[in-house]
């Protein structure tokens, strides 16, 4: 501390400067907290049908919020920003998802089908019929489509970052990709922007 | 419905997040002061309704449920 602040501290009132101190910083931190904008920052690895879902209904709700949104989609995950949509969904080796049938009546609709592993491996377009019972089953129950709800995020300025990795890494064409793409980046370039955002979620 | 609103917005059927990118979408056009009445099924419209409003900071006049249906208030900020 040098000489002047110091001559500054012994001729103020101590407990006076305190309370003044601390009121003027309250005021300041909610100032400063009413004027901030949250900020999401999200990255995409997955790109079946299912896993499709979490990131775009948290950057889409985020939007809705006033929030900024970035997603930085990499691997699996840039098939979400294809120009042309065809998601699929796995049951095979995913316990957790049930197995029921979108239509019929109520007593059939209610039945969990356990489809064995080893069934559904051996039967082809067994992942087909199931993603085709997934897509009318998320019709039926007034879910948003992957297409709505990606046009949604779009719509509220997130920011979609696609990996140029693995653009190259897969043999991608960046022409399959939808126009609105931000930018085409590297870890190095969404990490700073994952650093300041207020929420950073790996999904 | 409410039909004082300003606007009314119908978003039964639809699931978590529509009604909510839905609300957003038609307080958009609204100027400040005007209302919006919006119609839900989405049992959590009730809760997200209320977390979007102080959000948003837009008023959330009224809210109820009467029989798996949910009706919001919401005058714009």
């Amino acid at each position: 501390m040098g000489a002047i602040e110091k001559s500054i501290l012994e001729s103020l009132d101590q407990s006076a400067f305190n309370q003044w101190f601390d009121q003027r910083f309250e005021a300041k931190m909610a100032e400063r907290e009413a004027a901030h904008v949250p900020s999401l920052s999200i990255i995409a690895t997955k790109g079946t049908m299912d896993w499709a879902y979490p990131p775009f209904i948290l950057a889409s709700t985020a939007g809705a919020l006033g929030w900024d949104v970035s997603i930085f989609f990499t691997f699996y995950g840039l098939e979400l920003l294809k120009k042309d949509l065809h998601l699929e969904i796995s049951p095979l080796g995913n316990p957790s998802m049930p197995m029921k049938m979108p239509f019929g009546p109520q007593w059939l609709k209610d039945i969990n089908w356990k489809v064995p592993n080893l069934v559904m491996a051996g039967i082809p377009g067994f992942e087909k019929m199931a993603t085709g019972l997934m897509e009318q089953t998320v019709k039926s129950k007034g879910v948003a489509s992957i297409e709505e709800l990606r046009s949604a995020c779009i719509e509220a300025d997130a920011k979609l970052y696609a990996c140029q990795m693995t653009v190259d890494l897969f043999g991608h064409s960046q022409d399959d990709f939808i126009p609105e793409i931000e930018g085409w980046i590297g870890a190095a370039s969404f990490l700073p922007v994952a650093q300041k955002s207020d929420v950073c979620l790996f999904i | 419905m409410n039909t004082n609103a300003t606007q009314s917005l119908d978003t039964r059927g639809m699931n978590c997040p529509l009604p909510i990118l839905r609300t957003k979408k038609a307080l958009s056009i609204l100027g400040a002061g005007e209302t919006l009445a919006v119609t839900a099924t989405d049992p959590g419209s009730l809760k997200d309704m209320q977390a979007f409003c102080k959000q948003t900071g837009n008023e959330l006049i009224s809210s109820s449920a009467n029989q798996g249906e949910f009706e919001f208030l919401i005058r714009k900020a």
